[in-house]
C-alpha cells in the first residue's frame, strides 16, 4: 500500500482550479490515473469473507493488476442487465440524459478538483457509455460514434475511481430538467464493483463490524456501556447530576438508536450527551441497545443487500424488546435511509405502535408506518410545547451557523426542524448564503464512505465549497461553530474546518441543546459539555469566591 | 469531431431529399411512404419505452426532496418540492413539464475574487430551453392544419396570435423563427461553454442541426421558395384521410422538409428525444415524500442472510452478564447446562 500522501497547501489547490479549462482530447480518449490522496485502499479478504461478499483477495488499488476473476467481464454485464430490469431509476437515468449540463457544476467534487469526470452528467457517461455499447442497437452498431466503449480493465478502473469521488449527495439531482440522481448510478456501479470483490476498506471494515457486533467501530456489549458511563461521569461533573441509562431492557416505551461514531469520539460523544442529559430530564423510559448498536449503515455504500442485512437489527431489537416506537439520533445517510428505505427493507413489527410524544401527547403522524422519529423532531415539539427550561445564554460565546446534510436534505427534507431548535438554545445564529444550504446545500466532502485519511485531498478538495461558505460567515459575523445533523460530520468537519478555515469548531445540534438545558437539581454550571470553562459563568463564580 | 459528423449527417439527408425527391422524382417514396413509416417507427417506438420503463419496478421510495419535509403540524412544509400527497405530486411534475421549474433554478458556478467558488444565478438554459420547446409546440400545433378539414379553431387562434406583427406576405409568423434560433442558441451554447462542448456527442448536436434544418426549410419554403400549398394540403389530407395521392408539381424543397420531418419522428424514439415519455415517469420527482407514513413495498424483495440476536447473545453472553446487560439465555439455565457438562467430565 502507498503511503498517505500529504494534500497540498489549501492556495496550491484553489489557484489551479479553473472551470473554463477541459483537457485536450475527448474525454472517452484520457486515461483514469489513481493519484495518491484521491482515493481509498482496497479492502481486506477478511472483511468480505465476514459477510460473505464474493471474490475476496489481497489486492491495492495502486497495483496494476487488480486480480479480477477470469469472467469479471460477464459478471459485470449480467449484474449490471439485472440491475436495469430491477430499478426503473438506473434505466431511466441511462436513458433520457439530454446532456443540457444543468447539472455539470453542480458537484462539489467538481468544484473541488476541476476534474471534469467529476462533473455528475460525466460521471455517468462514463457507465452509459458502457450501456450503450452493451444494451442498446445504436451503440452496438455505431460503437464510439453513438457514444458507446468497450469495457476494459482500464475503463473498469475508472469507473471504480470515479464512483469514489461521488459521495452519494444528490445535489446534482436538484438541479436536472428530469430528476436524474446521479447518486443512483454510482449506487450501481458501486454495487457492481462489489460483484467483483472491489470494495474499500474504510467501508468494509466498518460493516463486517456492524454485522457482528452491531456497530460500526466494534464496540463490543460492555465497552458500549462504560463508553456511555464514561459520559455520565462528565454529565456529573457538569451538572452534579447522576444519570443511570439502561441496555438491553425490555419493557421500555422507546429503543434509541443513533451513529456509534457519537459513542466514540470527539466531538460526538458531546452530542450522545446531550441526548443522555435530555432523555433524563425529560424521565423518559427509553433503553440503548447493544445489539442494535448502529444508526448509521455503510452497507449503503456497498450494495442496497448489504444495507438491508445490517439493518435487519433495528426493527427486530425493537421487537424483542417490546418498545412502542424508535427514536432515532442525528446522522445524515442513517435518515436517508431510515426515511426512504427502512419500512421498505424490512416491516415494522406489530408491536410497535405510530409514535406518540409521553412528555407532549404529540402524535407523530408523519412516521406513522415506519414508527421512527428523528431526535431534532422529537425535541423541537418539546420545545414548541414549553416543556424544557432552556438558557441559550450558555451558548452565548458561540456563533453558530448550521450545515444541512445532504441526505436529510435531499432524501427528507429536513430543514426547519433543526433551525428551531438551534434558533431556541442559541442566541447566535447565521445562516450561510442561500445557494449553499437546506436542499443546495454542500457536501462535508467525506460522504458515502469518503472519510478516510487516507483520501485526505480529495476530501479537503471535496470539501471546498462547503468550507468556503463557512468562512463567509465567518469572516462576516465571527461564527465559530459550525452545528450539524450527522454523525459524518462531526468526524470529518473539523479536519476539514481546520484545513480550510481555522477557528471554526464543529458541534451537534444536541450539544448546543445539552449546554442550554436547565436540568432540575443541577448545580451551577460552570462548565460547557466539553469540560470546558463557560465564558461569563465562570468569572462570576470567581467574583463570587 | 462530433458536430461536423453531424453536420454531414443533416447535409446527407438534404441531399438524398433533393437527389430522391428531384432528381428520382420518388415523390411517392418521399411524400407518402417515409411519413407513414416514420410515425409507425414514431408510435411504436415511444410506446415500447414508456411500457419497457413503466414496467421496470421502483424497489425503493427515492423522491428528491427540494424542500420542507410534512412533520410536525406548525411547520409549514413545501407541497412543491416535497409534496405529501398525490395531488401535490402532480402539480409538482405539471411545473416541471410546462415550467422546466428544476431548470429554473440553475446557478452558474464560477470562480470569484480570491479564488473562491461563487454561485450566481443563471437563466439562459432555461430561457433557451423554454423558447425552443414552445415554439417546437406552437409550430408541431399549427401544422394540424394540413390534417384537417376545415382548419380548426385551436389552429386558427395560434395562427391569429402567431402573425401579430403582420409583417410581410403571408404574414411572418413568429414561433418558426423563434424555434430556429432557439434552436441555433443551444446548439452554439453546445460549442461554446467548454463544459458542455466536453460532454456533447454527436447524438446532442445531430437532433439540432436537424431541427434547425426543419425550421430552416420551412421558413424557405413559406417566405422565398413558394410552393403551391393548396397541393400540399391535398398530399397532407390524404395521407390524414389514408386515400394518399401525390398531386404533381409540388416544389422538391416541399420534400426536403417532410424527409427532415420523418427522419426525426422516426429518429425520436431511440434517442435522448424520448426524455418526453421518460420525464414523467422520473422516480427523483413523481413520488410523494411520505414514506414514513406510508410503507413502500419492494416487489423483488427477497430475504437476505442476517445475524440474529440470538446469534449475537451466544458470543457475547459473558460479556454482558458481567457489564450486568439483561440477557435473554436463563442464568440458572446455563448453569444446569454447564453443571451437566461437568458432570459428563
Ligand atoms: C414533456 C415534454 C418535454 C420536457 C419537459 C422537455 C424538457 C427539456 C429540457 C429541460 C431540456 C434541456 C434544456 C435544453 O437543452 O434545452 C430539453 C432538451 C431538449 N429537448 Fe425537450 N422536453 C420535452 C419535450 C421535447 C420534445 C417533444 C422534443 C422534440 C423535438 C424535445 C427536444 C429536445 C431537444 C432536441 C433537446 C436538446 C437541446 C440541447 O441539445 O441543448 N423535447 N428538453
Ligand atoms: S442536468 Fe440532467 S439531463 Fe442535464 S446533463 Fe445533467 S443529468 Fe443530463
Ligand atoms: S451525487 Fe453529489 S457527489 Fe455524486 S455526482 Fe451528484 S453532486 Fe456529485
Amino acid at each position: 500500500m502507498a503511503k498517505a500522501a500529504k494534500p497540498p497547501k489549501p492556495e496550491e489547490i484553489t489557484k489551479t482550479l479553473d472551470y473554463r479549462k477541459t483537457p485536450k482530447g475527448p474525454w472517452i480518449d484520457t486515461k483514469v490515473e489513481f493519484r495518491p490522496g484521491m482515493y481509498c485502499y482496497g479492502t481486506r479478504p477478511k472483511y468480505l469473507e465476514e459477510v460473505d461478499m464474493p471474490n475476496p483477495r489481497e489486492w491495492s488499488t495502486s497495483d496494476e493488476d487488480w486480480k479480477l476473476p477470469e469472467n469479471w467481464k460477464e459478471i459485470f454485464l449480467e449484474g449490471m442487465e439485472d440491475r436495469l430490469r430491477k430499478h426503473r431509476s438506473f434505466r431511466l437515468f441511462m436513458d433520457i440524459c439530454v446532456r443540457c449540463g444543468a447539472c455539470a457544476d453542480k458537484c462539489h467534487f467538481y468544484i473541488g478538483t476541476g476534474d471534469p469526470k467529476n462533473m455528475p452528467v460525466l460521471r455517468a457517461e462514463l457507465l452509459r457509455s458502457i450501456y450503450r455499447r452493451y444494451f442498446t442497437t445504436g451503440g452496438k452498431l455505431l460503437k464510439r460514434t453513438a457514444g458507446a466503449r468497450e469495457l476494459t480493465e482500464e475503463v473498469f478502473k475508472e469507473l471504480w475511481y470515479y464512483a469514489y469521488q461521488c459521495t452519494e449527495c444528490r445535489r446534482c439531482s436538484v438541479f436536472c430538467p428530469y430528476g436524474i440522481d446521479t447518486a443512483e448510478i454510482t449506487i450501481m456501479v458501486r454495487e457492481l464493483v462489489n460483484l467483483l470483490g472491489c470494495n474499500t476498506d474504510w467501508i468494509m471494515g466498518p460493516v463486517a463490524n456492524c454485522y457482528h457486533k452491531g456497530n460500526h467501530l466494534g464496540l463490543e456489549p460492555h465497552t458500549i456501556q462504560s463508553n456511555i458511563e464514561m459520559m455520565c461521569d462528565d454529565i456529573e461533573e457538569i451538572t452534579g447530576i447522576r444519570i443511570e441509562p439502561t441496555f438491553n431492557r425490555k419493557g421500555a416505551e422507546i429503543l434509541f438508536v443513533t451513529p456509534s461514531g457519537d459513542l466514540f469520539a470527539v466531538p460526538g460523544v458531546y452530542t450522545a450527551m446531550g441526548y443522555l442529559m435530555l432523555f433524563h430530564e425529560l424521565g423518559l423510559d427509553y433503553t440503548w441497545s447493544t445489539y442494535a448498536s448502529e444508526g448509521g449503515n455503510f452497507g449503503f455504500f456497498t450494495s442496497l443487500e448489504m444495507a438491508k442485512r445490517l439493518y435487519y437489527k433495528v426493527y427486530a431489537e425493537a421487537e424483542r424488546l417490546g418498545v412502542k416506537f424508535i427514536i432515532g439520533g442525528e446522522c445524515g445517510h442513517m435518515w436517508r435511509l431510515w426515511h426512504q428505505y427502512l419500512a421498505t427493507f424490512w416491516k415494522p413489527p406489530e408491536n410497535l405502535e405510530t409514535p406518540k410524544s409521553p412528555i407532549t401527547g404529540t402524535v407523530f403522524e408523519h412516521a406513522s408506518a415506519s414508527k421512527v422519529v428523528h431526535v431534532v423532531e422529537f425535541t423541537a415539539d418539546l420545545i414548541r410545547h414549553g416543556k424544557l427550561k432552556l438558557d441559550p445564554s450558555r451558548n452565548d460565546h458561540l456563533r453558530v451557523t448550521f450545515h444541512d446534510s445532504c441526505n436529510t436534505s435531499r432524501g427528507m427534507g429536513f430543514f426547519e426542524e433543526p433551525r428551531y431548535v438551534i434558533k431556541n438554545v442559541c442566541n447566535h445564529f447565521y445562516e450561510m448564503p442561500e445557494n449553499t444550504i437546506r436542499e443546495k446545500t454542500f457536501c462535508c466532502g467525506s460522504g458515502s464512505g469518503l472519510n478516510a485519511s487516507e483520501n485526505m485531498e480529495l476530501r479537503m478538495r471535496g470539501g471546498l465549497p462547503r468550507a468556503n461558505a463557512v468562512r463567509y460567515v465567518h469572516e462576516k459575523y465571527g461564527v465559530n461553530m459550525l452545528a450539524n445533523v450527522c454523525a459524518i460530520d462531526r468526524a470529518a468537519l473539523p479536519t476539514l474546518m481546520q484545513y480550510w478555515v481555522p477557528g471554526v469548531e464543529v458541534c451537534g445540534v444536541h450539544e448546543l441543546v445539552g449546554n442550554a438545558l436547565v436540568m432540575t437539581g443541577e448545580k451551577k454550571r460552570t462548565m460547557d459539555l466539553r469540560l470546558e470553562p463557560l465564558p461569563g459563568f465562570e468569572e462570576e463564580e470567581e467574583e463570587e469566591e | 469531431m462530433g458536430v461536423w459528423f453531424s453536420f454531414w449527417v443533416v447535409v446527407g439527408l438534404i441531399l438524398v431529399a433533393l437527389i430522391g425527391a428531384g432528381l428520382l422524382n420518388l415523390s411517392v417514396i418521399f411524400g407518402v411512404v417515409f411519413p407513414y413509416l416514420a410515425l409507425v417507427v414514431f408510435l411504436v417506438g415511444l410506446i415500447y419505452r414508456v411500457v419497457q420503463w413503466g414496467k421496470t419496478p421502483v424497489p425503493f421510495h427515492i423522491p428528491t426532496t427540494c424542500g420542507q419535509q410534512k412533520s410536525l403540524s406548525w411547520i409549514k412544509y413545501s407541497k412543491l418540492e416535497s409534496p405529501a400527497t398525490g395531488w401535490e405530486v402532480f402539480l409538482r411534475m405539471f411545473l416541471e413539464v410546462v415550467a422546466f421549474r428544476s431548470l429554473f433554478r440553475n446557478l452558474r458556478t464560477e470562480m470569484g475574487p480570491g479564488f473562491r467558488p461563487v454561485y450566481g444565478s443563471s437563466k439562459w438554459l432555461w430561457l433557451g430551453g423554454i423558447a425552443f420547446h414552445y415554439s417546437f409546440l406552437i409550430v408541431f400545433l399549427r401544422h394540424l392544419r394540413f390534417f384537417t378539414q376545415p382548419p380548426s379553431k385551436l389552429v386558427s387562434i395560434i395562427d391569429s396570435f402567431d402573425g401579430f406583427l403582420q409583417i410581410g406576405h403571408p404574414h411572418l409568423q413568429l414561433t418558426g423563427v423563434v424555434l430556429f434560433f432557439a434552436a441555433l442558441y443551444l446548439f452554439l451554447r453546445r460549442l461554446y461553454i467548454p463544459q458542455v462542448r466536453y460532454i456533447s456527442l454527436p447524438a446532442d448536436y445531430f437532433p439540432l442541426l436537424l431541427i434547425m434544418g426543419i425550421a430552416g426549410s420551412g421558413i424557405l419554403m413559406r417566405y422565398f421558395i413558394k410552393t403551391d400549398i393548396t397541393k400540399v394540403k391535398e398530399l397532407t389530407m390524404g395521407l390524414a384521410t389514408f386515400h394518399p395521392k401525390v398531386p404533381e408539381g409540388i416544389g422538391v424543397i416541399f420534400y426536403v422538409h417532410i424527409f427532415l420531418v420523418s427522419v426525426l419522428f422516426a429518429y425520436f424514439p431511440f434517442s435522448k428525444l424520448v426524455h418526453l415519455g421518460g420525464v414523467f415517469l422520473s422516480p427523483t420527482r413523481n413520488l410523494a415524500n411520505n414514506s414514513r407514513m406510508k410503507r413502500h413495498i419492494n416487489p423483488w424483495d427477497y430475504p437476505v442472510k442476517v445475524h440474529t440476536y440470538e446469534e449475537y447473545e451466544e458470543e457475547f453472553r459473558e460479556k454482558m452478564k458481567m457489564a450486568g446487560i439483561p440477557v435473554e439465555k436463563d442464568i440458572e439455565e446455563e448453569e444446569t447446562e454447564e453443571k451437566e457438562q461437568e458432570e459428563k467430565e
